[in-house]
């Protein structure tokens, strides 16, 4: 199991990462959303994977009998997912802005800070 | 010139003038008073200040440090006196006081620091509180220009240095001067001594203003008079002199030290002398007879001899005393002539005679005429120099005779001619300056008559514990106005024939001296704007050549360089997992189902050009990754991944019913190359993953978070107890970024629809 | 989007949804829920009442603008930290009070880590709320 994980982790990163690399900002952000559940994935797989055994302690008990799933990883996985989604927001908020005020989603349209004659320019 | 500003009706410069005034004198009077007790022996006392780098904020009192501390906190009062009415009436004034406060401190801290890293701090703060006073004039753009190429210069040096600490640093296992200073054997024998060597003096040489690096002591002349008097020629510049000073018995000593130091301080002498004679304002006359002197000083550091030491430490004070003096003597001359021309100030002293006076003071000392001190350091000089042995006797003394004839010369220029024969006419109607100008060139001058007649006082308080300090010796000093006839008072003699036949000629050979300037390819400050420019055209190529403004080339630039860092590590470090150990029994189809799906989904998103079916495909990688939550035991995380990922559909949704559709797939739209890098990584990361889940896993903190969750923290489940309970201040940090989050995209949206419109209706 | 079934089973289904969002948030020291979740499930709920009616009739339901929840709740969030500096203990140390307890129970505990917890809760639901509102709003 643990190997086909790494597996599934290696294609969303390798979708995630191809899709980074579009000039379109909206497939980048996709590519944003895939890479954070990779991300997740590989932080929850660090702590082993432990079925049917979840990290809570039974009523009237002190502890947790017997080997529960690793409650680590699992707590950085949960913060991480919401810190994940308040990126995407702010990812998106930032796309449809620069699209409502350049008309683009294109990113090499997007010449407000470097325009392209003064890059060549220094170029030469 | 320095009347142009709407002035502000303040007494003194009001409650800034006198605190200004007041913390200098309170600090001098307090380092006279712990004179005695340091004089027979040098004192280190500190508190820890970063414990983890070894760096103390310590004090090493000695009497290198004391001599500096006199002068910054005695020479500080008469300036800080001295501006309070020059520059008290203007609008600026408490940002000035400010500056000249922060340079102070910063400038004690220099000297006084027993540890390199805070000589260093304190250091940059001199080079900053410099850039801000010359700078002072702020609407200037030449001022500007010159606090700029200051800080520039004397800044690349500073760091230079810190680099040459850091070595020395590593050299020696200590930062403390006090511990570093004994160890000078071991450290001239090591293999790194000359680079520590090259960076140290690289600061030294930079802040002292050596040349090939003066260019910019001249320019700083933009500053206030007492800015000049009292950092560019008394103290700050005064502090490259100093590290070498400081670090002669760590890095002295050799013949590498000894060649370097006379020859560029020999050079920056003689050059500077000339150059003095070839000015006709009369700041930057003595802008250039400061570079004179601290050329003398490296030279005589360099040499490094008994008598030379003396000889620094005594031309050190002496030309303190005189050089701050002349300087607040030209501002009061400035101030009420409204020149500083030499070519046109005649005939003052009827007019100023109290200003005439501490002129000639000062002067006579600078020309080094008895009994003035200035005549005692001349004396000293050509002795430390008759000293040397070889080629190096007759290079320092030569360079002693020219300089020396010069300053005779500059001090007729700067103080005999204004004020002889009869007044000629100046912009201002000229009269006495007031009292708060007057007292501190006076008190100065009449210092430079004191000490030459008595002494003593300043060999035994002064400059015989400096020079034990610098030297790391204990040799006796002893100082006297009288030496007999030898060969130094002959040399002396001869000095002020040759400076008295050039006084006279000045004129002339000023107007040759002029002619081949012009004449002259070498221009350091045209050099200096080249080399900026040079700078700037270098850095606009390589931002362009590295920063092309293309997002794709970021990206994939990022992506490779983790690929082939990571990959090159995994495989060197042999991070491979052999015989891997993972039970393949228990794999359930239904996992196999949530694993296909999540590889599925994630490559539809990469295949589709339908918007809605990338949302979709993306909807089902977070409900399978939800899933695998939910099959190895991570209920909340499941949980959360579910409502996550209904928001972000929700959201993306949303957006994109104000984006453009994603443009149609083409032949050309499949980019080989990206595919490649993304393959990479993908691969990249299968086989980290796979490693990190082979590998050892420490549970030490799982273990206790499990045990002491319920009977401690009051909670069953362990994942909530973390966030809330053990790592909630991890917890707090991510909700504060939530949040910040939103409010940032909320502030980015507002506003973001009416833009829109009118960018339809044009 | 006007769907009566949609208008009509959203009131319903919110109510229902706040409830359940409060009920998370209060469990999840001892079963699976907590602040994040219960914050989640509550901004879910406003997001479908958005959906269903607009943003203005959502934010009137709401009364109070988010973006105050949300800073509201690290200000609780921080405060329940500080708590524990009265007793002189270190910034974010849990502190207890049980309530009725008896011999081996625990009765009903009321402790700071709760006081965060809901912290975290307003935090989370206030912000994803701003986020979605100004989004609707605007486009």
């Amino acid at each position: 199991m643990e190997l086909l994980l790494a597996i599934t982790i290696g294609v969303l990163v390798a979708a995630s990462v191809y899709l980074m690399l579009d000039r379109n900002v909206l497939r980048f952000v996709f590519g944003l959303v895939l890479l954070s559940n990779a991300v997740n994935l590989l932080i929850f797989g660090s702590g082993r994977l432990t079925a049917g055994a979840p990290p809570l302690i039974d009523e009237g008990a002190y502890a947790p009998t017997g080997l529960v799933a690793n409650a680590l990883p699992q707590a950085l996985v949960l913060t991480a997912i919401v810190i994940g989604f308040g990126l995407l927001a702010f990812a998106l908020a930032l796309v449809y802005r620069t699209y409502m005020t350049l008309g683009t989603v294109n990113t090499d349209e997007m010449r407000v800070a470097e325009p392209v004659a003064d890059a060549k320019e220094a170029g030469q | 010139m320095a009347d142009d500003y709407p002035k502000v009706d303040r007494v003194m410069g009001g409650p800034a003038g006198w605190i200004s005034i007041a913390v200098p004198a309170v600090l001098f009077l307090y380092f006279i008073g712990l004179l005695p007790q340091i004089v027979d022996a040098p004192q280190v006392r500190g508190i820890d200040w970063v414990p983890s780098l070894d760096i103390r904020l310590s004090v090493l009192l000695d009497g290198l440090s004391m001599t500096f501390a006199l002068l910054i906190t005695g020479i500080g009062t008469a300036v800080t006196l001295y501006s309070a009415r020059y520059l008290g009436q203007h609008p600026d004034y408490p940002r000035f006081v400010c500056y000249l406060l922060m340079f102070m401190v910063g400038m004690l801290g220099l000297v006084l620091a027993d540890n390199l890293i805070a000589l260093f701090v304190f250091w940059e703060i001199t080079t900053i509180s410099s850039y801000l006073l010359i700078g002072f004039h702020a609407n200037s753009a030449k001022s500007r220009r010159s606090a700029l190429q200051a800080l520039l210069v004397t800044g690349t040096g500073g760091l230079a240095m810190l680099g040459g600490m850091i070595i020395l640093g590593t050299v020696t296992g200590t930062f403390e001067l006090s511990q570093i200073l004994t160890m000078g054997d071991m450290i001239r024998a090591h293999p790194w001594y000359m680079g520590i060597m090259l960076l140290f003096l690289a600061g030294a040489f930079t802040k002292s203003a050596q040349v090939p690096f003066h260019f910019w002591l001249p320019n700083a002349m933009a500053a206030p008079t007492p800015v000049s008097a009292y950092l560019h020629s008394a103290t700050m510049v005064k502090a490259g002199v100093f590290l070498m000073a400081r670090m002669n018995p760590a890095l002295g000593e050799t013949s590498a030290w000894f060649w370097i130091l006379t020859l560029f301080g020999g050079v920056t002498a003689v050059f500077a002398s000339v150059m003095a004679l070839r000015q006709t304002d009369i700041k930057q006359v003595l802008a250039y007879t400061t570079l004179m002197a601290l050329g003398t000083l490296t030279m005589f550091i360099g040499a490094g001899t008994h008598y030379a030491i003396v000889a620094a430490m005594l031309f050190l004070v002496v030309h303190s005393l005189y050089k701050a003096a002349l300087f607040l003597m030209i501002g009061i001359v400035d101030h009420e002539t409204g020149t500083r021309d030499a070519t046109v100030l005649r005939g003052l002293s009827k007019a100023m005679p109290l200003t005439g006076l501490a002129a000639a003071l000062a002067a006579i000392s600078m020309a080094g005429i008895p009994p003035m001190v200035g005549f005692i350091g001349k004396e000293f000089m050509y002795k430390a120099g008759l000293g040397l042995e070889g080629f190096g006797a007759i290079w320092v003394t030569a360079m002693i005779f020219a300089a020396s004839v010069m300053m005779f010369v500059v001090g007729g220029i700067v103080a005999l001619k204004p004020f002889r024969g009869d007044l000629a006419p100046t912009p201002q109607r000229p009269h006495e300056g007031p009292w708060p100008m007057l007292a501190g060139p006076l008190v100065l001058g009449a210092l430079s008559l004191i000490f030459g007649l008595l002494p003593g006082i300043l060999e035994h308080y002064i400059v015989g514990p400096a020079t034990r300090a610098v030297s790391g010796s204990d040799h006796e000093v002893h100082l006297y106005l009288w030496g007999g006839v030898n060969m130094a008072l002959i040399l002396s003699l001869l000095t002020f024939l040759a400076g008295w036949l050039m006084y006279r000629k000045h004129e002339a050979i000023r107007a040759r001296l002029t002619a081949f300037e012009a004449r002259s390819p070498i221009d350091f400050d045209a050099g200096w704007d080249r080399l900026l420019d040079g700078f700037k055209g270098f850095a606009a190529w390589q931002a362009a050549l590295i920063q092309n403004g293309s997002l794709q080339r970021y990206m994939s630039v990022t992506f490779l360089t983790f690929v082939v860092l990571v990959g090159l590590t995994y495989v060197l470090q042999g991070a491979f997992v052999t015989g891997i150990a993972f039970s393949t029994d228990s794999i359930h189809p239904i996992q196999w189902t949530v694993l296909a799906l999540i590889c599925a989904g994630s490559m539809l998103v990469v295949w589709t050009h339908s918007r809605m079916t990338a949302v979709a495909a993306m909807g089902v990688v977070g409900i399978g990754v939800a899933l695998i939550f939910i099959m190895f035991s991570a209920p909340d995380v499941a949980i959360t991944q579910l409502l996550v990922e209904v928001l972000v559909v929700v959201l993306v949704s949303v957006v994109m019913l104000r984006l453009p559709y994603l443009p149609r797939r083409s032949r050309a739209s499949f980019r080989p190359g990206h595919a490649l890098i993304a393959a990479g990584s993908g691969v990249v990361m299968t086989f980290l993953a796979v490693s990190i889940m082979a590998g050892d896993l420490d549970r030490r903190l799982t273990t206790y978070f499990e045990a002491v969750s319920y009977p401690e923290a009051h909670g069953r489940n362990i994942v909530n107890v973390i966030l809330v309970d053990f790592r909630a201040l991890d917890t707090f940090g991510e909700i504060t970024v939530v949040v910040m989050a939103a409010i940032a995209a909320f502030a980015l949206l507002r506003g973001a629809g009416p833009a829109r419109r009118d960018k339809e209706e044009m | 989007m006007q769907s009566l079934i949609l208008t009509t089973a959203t009131r319903l289904l919110v109510a229902l949804l706040l409830v359940f969002s409060v009920y998370a948030l209060l469990r999840g020291h001892n079963l699976p829920g907590g602040g994040f979740i219960g914050g989640l499930i509550g901004a879910t709920a406003f997001i479908l009442y958005t959906i269903a009616t607009s943003v203005r009739e959502a934010q009137a339901a709401l009364r109070v603008d988010p973006a105050n929840v949300a800073m509201l709740g690290v200000g609780v969030a921080g405060l329940a930290g500080l708590a524990s500096g009265f007793v002189n203990e270190p910034f974010l140390t849990g502190q207890w009070l049980f309530l009725f307890a008896e011999d081996g129970g625990k009765g009903l505990p009321l402790s700071t880590v709760l006081m965060f917890d809901i912290g975290v809760y307003m935090a989370v639901f206030g912000g994803i709320l701003t986020l979605v509102f100004a989004l609707e709003q605007e486009i």
